[in-house]
């Protein structure tokens, strides 16, 4: 096990440098121009000193190795740096990873950013497993069953309509009608006694609940699938005929081994909830990674997509081998050897 | 056990929940929505107009624009004119006079060695400065003591108020800014995030692309003011859920830009809670008439060759008049655009002072056009319900740039169009091609290979110079020039030529103000600019906030100190 996670770690660094290599050619190659939400009466030869002074005209190579020379040496040691007071000689002349649109460092708003991704879409995932997993194997156990047909049903409702949409008639119905949730998302909010825990709860009630339902939806289907597959195994009709009462079956037996692949569905989507998400995060103002990634793009903030949108990559390269792990330890059946 | 827990998660959720949402009616605090987030405080490292309005609650200039485009004192104590004598005869210098006992929020006083620095901080050659063109032509400024400065031109400026004007131009605080010169400018991190100012409000707390919160200023200059004590200025989101959330929920108190569907816009209105306010400077959006031939067989298709390629009959002077008063303005202005439109008759419609009255108050006149047609011997020969001028039919080629609005536009002027016998084609091209100025590309504004076409533009600020000298004889984009000349109709005429010449040698905004109208008529006049909307920006604001005075010259922000809850 030890020697596979090693080689796959290793095997993870060439296919890291060829994802940041073709994003940032696709970023690059795109035709934005981080001067172009200036008012439309600023000259172009100023709007080309602007660029020259952002290095947006340097050629793409040197834009790229610069780029890597500031993620991979400059971040780590400015992180080593801050983390434990220590200083590296040329610390004055390192250039960190740096925005065109905030001329700030990217990863200091990544790591600002963070925890209202991390809550938000945290806890919409937290909700959604919770719900997902016992609808989906009720659904399995009771298959064709009343249960059944409305939960498939609100499932694939949920799955199918965008979160764009129910975000909006979230809005229309809870905020404009009825005035219960805020639309806008408070950002400066800290939550230090009931009074503002409960604010908090309120503001995160909608954007939560749209995410929940598209989760809740997608996992509990792989779920239902997946139990219902195991009750019809032959190890079912034994643990029956061995006299075991259909609780013990049904949790002890079935369900066990059901949640096999549902387990690898979910380390595979935690990235996910670093990437926060994207539109939800837009339409209820929530300062998440998400809405960074948005505005980065809008504004033609080269450093800042690139930088972000390759850390989503890493986190999934490094997801899909704890998956593997996962499913290693998990199945007995499965040997990496 | 798990699932207990999150019953009682639930149960607690839910207990929580309800109870009616807070709206942003604190006194002493306002809510301002932007649907675009604030990057940077420091607005010479702008991104947009965001960050201009962003910042202009916190630095100022010497002077800003007001609502009718007049420059009015704000950190200078009066305007300096040619009549006072602050403007000098020769046009090559201005002197400013500072408001005395004007603080910093750091207590500090303001000193005309700010603005000096000021200068040489947005012009430096490393910087890139977002709006280093306010600066450009000056030689020098020189400190007068008394806290005057003095600036002075290398050439002769007949409209001197650019550099430490409007909030695109204000002053910086020497002490501050001292080591961000140049290459440094962007590393200087701490001080772009919070720049101290002169200004109403400080800032507080910045969140990059997210939120700004301000503190009122103590040491502000007007006594009692600003009348807010805090502000929260909100960015991300879209154009619609920002004035939803003013018009409709009571969230904020102040949305931006809201260009959004006019029917849309006025059911949100109606709801009750919030005002939408239209603020216009000079965009006009109009129809260009090509005075060159534009047949593809052509040759020279659309170059002007000192007028030796003359367009068959888009300057005959009565087809151009006929279809100017073809079109019925009110239409196009209240139906597509809603508030953010009013009929345009003129080239030039704003500021105020620089509008014409000859042509004020056109209206639709179907049967006169038609009847100017029919006197000209414009008839239709041949039946087919097109006229004919010099035995070419009236079928003309209309085309623009992809975008909902300017189709609907179309669709109906070519309807009018059709009434007085002349036959339109309509083309719409994608505005990354049409605005790409790609020489390459035969789809360009520039190239115009095409009898009339359709967009916006306007003035650069209140001064009209700028704009009207895209009309003169020689600017004509041309194969020679790589299609990049501004006048893009291929207009010339010695009489506005020989007005432009004076207007880039006269002083005083009110002789500047006699020419540019002169000019705006020969423009009309001759046939060469149809113009159909004038446009404003437009935003909302909830009707517990006074003191709103929209601004289309300078920031919206430009009086946020009067702005107080009702």
């Amino acid at each position: 096990m030890g020697k596979y996670i090693v080689r796959r770690l290793l095997t993870a660094i060439p296919t890291i440098l060829v994802i940041s290599f073709i994003i940032f050619a696709v970023v690059d190659l795109s035709p934005s121009d981080p001067t172009g939400n200036l008012p439309l009466t600023i000259p172009p030869e100023v709007r080309q000193k602007i660029r020259e002074a952002l290095g947006a005209d340097d050629p793409f190579f040197v834009k790229y190795v610069k780029w890597l020379q500031q993620f991979f040496i400059a971040e780590p040691l400015n992180f080593i740096e801050t983390t434990l007071g220590v200083t590296f000689p040329g610390s004055e002349d390192r250039v960190r990873v740096i925005s065109w649109a905030t001329r700030g460092p990217v990863i200091d708003i990544i790591a600002e950013r963070l925890p209202q991704t991390l809550w938000v879409v945290g806890s919409s995932y937290f909700l959604g497993v919770l719900i997902a997993v016992p609808v989906g194997v009720y659904s399995a156990y009771r298959q064709y069953s009343i249960f059944d047909q409305v939960g498939t049903f609100a499932m694939m409702v949920g799955f199918s309509v965008p979160t764009f949409f129910t975000g909006l008639m979230f809005i229309i119905v809870f905020s404009v009608n009825l005035k219960w949730f805020p639309s806008v998302y408070d950002t400066t909010l800290v939550v230090t006694d009931m009074e503002t825990l409960q604010l908090q709860l309120r503001q995160m009630f909608m954007p939560v609940t749209v995410l929940t339902l598209y989760t809740t939806a997608q996992m509990s289907r792989y779920t239902r699938a997946s139990t219902l597959d195991n009750l019809q195994q032959d190890y079912i009709r034994t643990a029956r005929s061995k006299g075991l009462t259909e609780r013990t079956v049904v949790t002890r037996h079935a369900v066990r081994n059901s949640l096999i692949p549902v387990v690898t569905l979910i380390a595979l989507q935690i990235p996910g909830i670093f990437a926060g998400a994207l539109i939800t995060e837009q339409i209820f103002r929530v300062n998440g990674i998400g809405q960074y990634l948005i505005i980065a793009i809008q504004g033609g903030d080269l450093p800042t997509v690139q930088t972000v949108t390759f850390i989503f990559a890493v986190l999934v390269v490094i997801f899909n081998i704890v998956a593997d792990v996962l499913y290693g330890i998990l199945d007995p059946r499965v040997t990496y050897s | 056990m798990r699932i207990k827990l999150a019953l009682v998660l639930c149960l607690f959720l839910f207990s929580t929940l309800f109870g009616g949402v807070a709206v942003a009616q604190d006194s002493s605090e306002v809510t301002i929505l932007y649907w675009q987030a604030v990057s940077i405080l420091n607005p010479y490292l702008s991104g947009g107009t965001k960050d201009f309005d962003a910042a202009a609650l916190i630095v100022e200039p010497l002077a800003s624009i007001d609502p009718d485009g007049v420059i009015v004192p704000t950190l200078a104590e009066s305007i300096p004119t040619l009549e006072n004598g602050g403007v000098s005869e020769d046009l090559m210098s201005i002197t400013w006079k500072l408001k005395d006992g004007v603080m910093w929020s750091d207590g500090s006083p303001l000193t005309v060695d700010d603005a000096i620095f000021t200068w040489q901080y947005c012009t430096h050659p490393e910087g890139g400065c977002s709006t280093a063109h306010y600066y450009n032509d000056i030689e020098d400024i020189e400190d007068l003591g008394d806290n005057s400065l003095k600036i002075h031109f290398s050439v002769p400026k007949p409209y001197p108020y650019n550099a430490f004007v409007s909030s695109s131009a204000p002053i910086l605080q020497a002490a501050q800014f001292a080591d961000c010169m140049g290459a440094q400018m962007s590393a200087c991190t701490e001080q772009n995030f919070a720049p101290i100012g002169t200004g109403p409000f400080m800032v507080d707390e910045f969140r990059p692309n997210d939120v700004v919160t301000y503190n009122a200023n103590p040491n502000y200059r007007e006594e009692g003011k600003p009348h807010f004590e805090r502000v929260v200025f909100k960015g991300g989101g879209d154009a619609e859920s920002a004035a939803r959330a003013v018009l409709e929920t009571g969230e904020a108190d102040y949305a931006w830009n809201l260009q959004i569907s006019p029917a849309v816009l006025s059911g949100m209105e109606a709801a009750g809670q919030g005002t939408v306010v239209v603020a216009f400077s000079s965009s006009v959006e109009r129809i260009m008439l090509n005075q060159t031939d534009v047949n593809p067989d052509n040759p020279n298709r659309s170059v002007y060759m000192d007028g030796d390629n003359p367009h068959p009959f888009l300057t005959i002077p009565e087809v151009a008049d006929a279809m100017y008063m073809a079109i019925d303005r009110d239409i196009i202005a209240g139906q597509l655009y809603g508030a953010g439109g009013a009929p345009a008759c003129n080239l030039v419609n704003g500021p105020p002072v620089n509008v014409s009255e000859t042509f004020l108050g056109c209206q639709q006149d179907i049967a006169g056009a038609n009847a100017i047609l029919d006197e000209a011997g414009i008839i239709d020969t041949d039946g087919d319900g097109i006229r004919e001028a010099n035995g070419h039919p009236l079928v003309v080629q209309y085309q623009t740039s992809t975008n909902a609005v300017r189709q609907n536009t179309q669709a109906l002027i070519k309807q009018w169009w059709g009434e007085i016998g002349i036959e339109t084609e309509l083309r719409n091209i994608d505005a990354a091609v049409f605005f790409g100025g790609d020489t390459a590309s035969p789809d360009t504004y520039q190239k115009f290979y095409s009898d009339v076409q359709m967009f916006t533009s306007g003035t650069s600020g209140p001064d009209a110079e700028t704009f009207m000298v895209r009309w003169i004889c020689g600017a004509a984009p041309t194969p020679d020039n790589g299609w990049l000349g501004r006048n893009v109709p291929r207009h010339c005429d010695p009489e506005y030529d020989a007005l432009y010449d004076e207007l880039t040698r006269t002083g005083g905004i009110e002789a500047r103000a006699e020419l540019v109208k002169a000019m705006n008529d020969i423009i009309i006049n001759n046939g060469v600019i149809i113009p159909l909307v004038f446009r404003g920006s437009v935003s909302a604001h909830s009707n517990t906030v006074g003191g709103v005075n929209m601004n289309g010259w300078d920031s919206e922000m430009w009086n946020v100190e009067d702005w107080y809850r009702m």
